[in-house]
C-alpha cells in the first residue's frame, strides 16, 4: 500500500470515528428537548454525554488537521468550496459547546432555555449538514482546472444532498436514542427506548431511499449491478439487527449495531470514491485524487510514524474515560449535586 | 472592500478574539494545577476551595478558547485556500500533531478532571489537571511552530510553486520557534498570574474570605514576578533574532527609515508612511544597537534600504508593512511588560512588609493590570503578524496570493458579520459569568465529602 492510500484510510478512519462518536452525542442533543419531562430529565440527558462530547469533537479537529497535512488540496478545495455550509457547522459547534458549558451556570429560566436551543440546533444542524456535504462530495462538484470550486451555493442544495442530510440526521438521532437508553434509568430510559423503536422505521425508509437513489446519482455502486457488495451488505444487516436487538431488549448490542451501520455506511462512501477524493462534475481531468491532492512522501512518512505512535495511546485513554464514567446517570445523582 | 481585505479583517478579528482566551488558558491551567498540588500535599481545604473557584472560571475560559480555535483551523481552508495549498506540506504537520498530542489529552482529561472528583483516586485526579495544563502549553508550542515557519521558512524547497518539506528537524528546531515560543508562553503565564492575582485582590478588597484569597494572591505574585522577568529577557532574544531574520519588521518596530550606525532607539515618533519619515522624534542614542546586537556600535538597517533590496529580489512592489501600527504596538507591549514587572515586585515587597492585604490602592492596581495583559498580548501579535506583511510566508508568498479565489465577497461579509456578532454575545456572556462566579467566592468544602466541579 502506498502512503497516499494509507493516509486516505487514516482520514476515513478519523471521519468514521467522528461520525460514530459525535453521532451519538449529536443524537442526545437533538433528543434532549423531546424526551425530557422536566428540568431534572434535561440535566440527566446532558450529563450522559457530559464527560465525552468535547473529546468526541476532537476527532473532527484531528481529521481537519490531518487533511490539511496529508492532502492540502483536498482540504483547500473542500473547505473553500463548502464555505457557507461550513460556516453554519462552525457556528453550530460554537453555540453547542457554549450551551453545554454555560447552561448550568445560571438558574434563570431564560438562560437555561436559551442554552437548550443552542444545544438542540447546535446538534441538529451539523448532524444534517455533514450528510449534505458528504453526499455532495460523492455526487461531484463543479471543480475547475485550478482545483477550485466554481459553483454556487444553490448547487450544494440539490434534492439528493438534502436527502443525504436527512439520512445522517435520523441515523445519528437513532444512535443517540440507543446511547441514552444505556446511560439512563427508570421513566426516562423507557421513554428513550420507545423513541428509538419509533425512529427505526422512518430511518429505514430514508436510508433505503438514499441507497436506491445512490445507484442513479453516484459512482459508488458502479460495476456492482444488483448485488450490493460486502460493505453495503454489512451496513444493511446491522441496520436490521438494530431492530432485532431492540425487540429482545439488548440495547448494548443495538448500540453496536447502529454504530456498525454508521461505520460501514461511511466506509461504503470512502471505498466507493477511492482513489478520487473530490470528483469534478465538469471533467474527469479535474478530479482530485489521493495522488494529485497529497503532500510529499516525506511529510506523509513523518505523519505516519506519529499516527502509529499516538492513535493507539489516544484510543487507550479515551476508552479508559468511558470506563471511569460507566455508571448510568440517575435523577438522584443530579438532584444531590 | 475586496475579498482579500475582508478575509484579512475576518482573520484579524477571529485571531485577536481567540488570543484573549489562549494566554489565559496557558497560565491559568498551570496555576489551577499548582493550587491543587498544594491541596494534595497539605490537605488544607483552603487550597481545595481555591482550586474549585479558579477551576470553574478556567472551564468557562477554556470553552471559549476551544470553540474559537476550531474556527481558526478551518478558516485556513475556507478563506486562504491558496495559502493552504502552498504551505500544507509543512504547516499541516504541526496542526495534525497538535490535535493528536494535545487536543485529545486536553479534552479527555478535562472531562475526567471536572467529573472525576468523586470517582478518581486523589493522585490520579491531580495528574488529570496537570495533563490538561501540560497539553494546553504543548498545543501552543505546535501552533507557534507553524507560525514560526511563516515568519522564518526553513527546511523546504519549492516544487511547482509549492513549499515541500525537506528537513523536519529544521522545522522542529527553527531558530524563530526557539525565541518566540518561550516569549509567548511566558506572556500567557503573566496573563494567568494577573488573573489569579486580580480576582484574589478583588475578594480581599471586598473582605470576602480574605484569609483564603491571600494564599492564592501570594502564589500568583511569585508566579507573575518570575514570568514577567523571563518574558522580558525572552523578548530581548526575540528582538535580536528579528533583526537578523526579518529586518523589515525590526525597522518598522523602530520607525527607522534610514540605516544607522550606531543606531538610536526611538521613544516617540509620529510616523508618516506616505512621506517615509518619522516626525517629532525623541531618540535614545546607541540603545537600538544594544537592543539589536548587545553592543554600542552596530549598524541597524532602515526601511528604505530594505525596500530597495526587496524590489531587487522580488520585483517591483511596496514591501512596507503598516509602520505606525507596528511602531506603537511594539511600544505598548514593551511598556506594559516593564509595568508588569514593576507591579509584581511591588506586590512582593508589600507581602514582605506584611501589608499586601491592607494596601487597597495596590489591590485595585492589579485589577487594571489584568485588563492590560490582554492589551499587551494583542499588541504583541500585531507586531508579529502585521510586521510580516505584505508577506503571509516571509519572502515566499504574498498575503494577496494566499486568499481563496472561489469565495465570494458576499460570503465573507456574511461570515465576518456572523462571527463578530456571535463572538460579541459570547464575550458578554463570559464576562458576566466570570463576574457572577467571581463574586461568589470560593465554594464551601466539607472534610471527606467529594463533589464534582459541576454537572451540566
Amino acid at each position: 500500500m502506498d502512503l497516499q492510500t494509507f493516509w486516505f484510510l487514516l482520514i476515513a478512519v478519523l471521519f468514521i470515528g467522528y461520525f460514530f462518536l459525535e453521532g451519538f452525542d449529536f443524537g442526545v442533543g437533538i433528543l434532549m428537548p423531546f424526551v425530557s419531562r422536566d428540568e431534572v430529565d434535561r440535566r440527566v440527558t446532558i450529563n450522559t454525554i457530559g464527560p465525552f462530547w468535547d473529546a468526541n469533537e476532537v476527532w473532527l479537529i484531528t481529521a481537519g488537521g490531518a487533511m490539511f497535512a496529508a492532502f492540502p488540496h483536498w482540504y483547500a478545495t473542500m473547505f473553500s468550496g463548502f464555505y457557507l455550509p461550513l460556516l453554519l457547522i462552525l457556528l453550530a459547534l460554537i453555540v453547542r459547546a457554549v450551551g453545554f458549558e454555560f447552561r448550568s451556570k445560571m438558574k434563570e429560566k431564560w438562560w437555561r432555555s436559551t442554552a437548550d436551543h443552542f444545544i438542540f440546533w447546535g446538534s441538529a444542524l451539523p448532524a444534517f449538514l455533514w450528510g449534505v456535504a458528504l453526499t455532495n462530495i460523492v455526487i461531484g462538484l463543479p471543480i475547475g482546472s485550478d482545483m477550485n470550486f466554481v459553483g454556487s451555493l444553490g448547487a450544494l442544495l440539490n434534492p439528493y444532498a438534502l436527502l443525504g442530510g436527512t439520512a445522517s440526521l435520523v441515523m445519528f438521532t437513532l444512535h443517540g436514542a440507543i446511547f441514552l437508553s444505556l446511560r439512563t434509568t427508570d421513566d426516562l430510559k423507557e421513554r428513550v427506548e420507545r423513541v428509538a423503536r419509533l425512529l427505526w422505521v422512518p430511518a429505514g425508509v430514508v436510508l433505503l431511499g438514499f441507497a436506491v437513489l445512490g445507484y442513479r446519482h453516484t459512482v459508488l455502486f458502479e460495476g456492482l449491478g444488483l448485488v450490493p457488495g460486502t460493505l453495503p451488505m454489512i451496513a444493511i444487516v446491522s441496520f436490521i439487527a438494530v431492530l432485532v436487538f431492540m425487540q429482545i431488549k439488548k440495547f448494548g448490542w443495538a448500540f453496536a449495531a447502529t454504530g456498525a451501520t454508521i461505520v460501514f455506511g461511511t466506509m461504503v462512501i470512502f471505498q466507493g470514491m477511492y482513489p478520487i477524493v473530490m470528483p469534478s462534475s465538469i471533467s474527469s481531468d479535474y478530479h482530485l485524487t489521493v495522488y494529485n491532492a497529497s503532500s510529499s512522501d516525506l511529510t506523509l512518512t513523518i505523519m505516519s510514524v506519529l499516527a502509529l505512535i499516538f492513535v493507539p495511546i489516544i484510543l487507550a485513554y479515551q476508552g479508559w474515560s468511558y470506563w471511569v464514567f460507566r455508571e448510568r446517570v440517575t435523577r438522584d445523582a443530579i438532584t444531590r449535586s | 472592500m475586496e475579498a482579500l481585505e475582508l478575509a484579512r479583517w475576518q482573520f484579524g478579528i477571529t485571531t485577536v478574539y481567540h488570543f484573549i482566551f489562549v494566554p489565559l488558558t496557558l497560565g491559568l491551567s498551570v496555576l489551577v494545577a499548582i493550587l491543587q498540588s498544594f491541596y494534595y500535599r497539605t490537605g488544607d481545604l483552603h487550597y481545595k476551595r481555591l482550586t474549585k473557584y479558579f477551576g470553574k472560571l478556567f472551564v468557562i475560559i477554556f470553552t471559549l478558547g476551544i470553540v474559537t480555535g476550531i474556527v481558526q483551523e478551518f478558516q485556513f481552508g475556507m478563506n486562504w485556500s491558496e495559502y493552504s495549498r502552498f504551505v500544507g506540506d509543512i504547516f499541516g504537520i504541526p496542526l495534525a500533531i497538535e490535535a493528536l498530542t494535545a487536543f485529545f489529552i486536553e479534552s479527555t482529561f478535562l472531562g475526567l478532571w471536572i467529573f472525576g472528583w468523586t470517582r478518581l483516586p486523589k493522585a490520579i485526579h491531580l495528574a488529570c489537571i496537570w495533563l490538561v495544563a501540560i497539553a494546553s502549553n504543548l498545543s501552543a508550542i505546535w501552533i507557534l511552530m507553524a507560525n514560526s515557519w511563516m515568519q522564518v521558512p526553513v527546511g523546504y524547497h519549492l516544487v511547482n510553486g509549492r513549499a515541500e518539506l525537506t528537513d523536519f528537524v529544521a522545522i522542529l528546531l527553527n531558530e524563530r520557534l526557539l525565541v518566540q515560543m518561550p516569549h509567548v508562553i511566558l506572556g500567557g503565564f503573566i496573563t494567568g498570574g494577573m488573573f489569579v492575582l486580580a480576582l484574589s485582590a478583588w475578594m480581599i478588597l471586598r473582605k470576602k474570605q480574605p484569609e483564603i484569597f491571600l494564599k492564592s494572591a501570594k502564589i500568583a505574585l511569585v508566579f507573575t514576578a518570575v514570568a514577567s522577568l523571563l518574558t522580558a529577557t525572552t523578548g530581548h532574544d526575540q528582538a535580536q533574532d528579528t533583526v537578523q531574520s526579518q529586518p523589515m519588521k525590526m525597522a518598522a518596530m523602530e520607525g527607522l527609515w534610514e540605516t544607522e550606525q550606531p543606531a538610536s532607539f526611538s521613544l516617540f515618533a509620529i510616523i508618516d508612511q506616505e512621506e517615509r519619515t518619522s516626525r517629532r522624534e525623541i531618540r535614545l542614542p546607541y540603545m537600538l544597537s544594544v537592543l539589536s546586537h548587545n553592543n554600542l556600535t552596530s549598524e541597524v538597517r532602515g526601511m528604505n534600504d530594505i525596500q530597495a533590496e526587496m524590489v531587487e529580489k522580488h520585483g517591483p512592489g511596496d514591501y512596507l508593512p503598516p509602520v505606525a501600527i507596528i511602531y506603537w504596538s511594539f511600544r505598548i507591549m514593551v511598556g506594559l511588560g516593564v509595568l508588569f514587572i514593576a507591579v509584581a515586585f511591588w506586590g512582593l515587597w508589600l507581602w514582605w512588609r506584611g501589608k499586601l492585604q491592607e494596601h487597597a490602592f495596590y489591590l485595585k492596581t492589579t485589577m487594571v493590570m489584568l485588563f492590560l495583559t490582554f492589551v499587551a498580548n494583542t499588541a504583541g501579535w500585531i507586531v508579529a503578524e502585521m510586521g510580516r506583511q505584505p508577506w503571509v510566508v516571509y519572502e515566499l508568498l504574498l498575503t494577496a496570493d494566499g486568499v481563496s479565489p472561489s469565495v465570494f465577497e458576499s460570503s465573507i461579509w456574511i461570515s465576518m458579520t456572523a462571527f463578530t456578532l456571535v463572538y460579541g454575545i459570547l464575550a458578554v456572556a463570559a464576562f458576566y459569568l466570570i463576574w457572577h462566579f467571581g463574586r461568589q467566592g470560593a465554594p464551601e468544602e466539607e472534610e471527606g465529602v467529594e463533589k464534582n466541579l459541576h454537572t451540566y
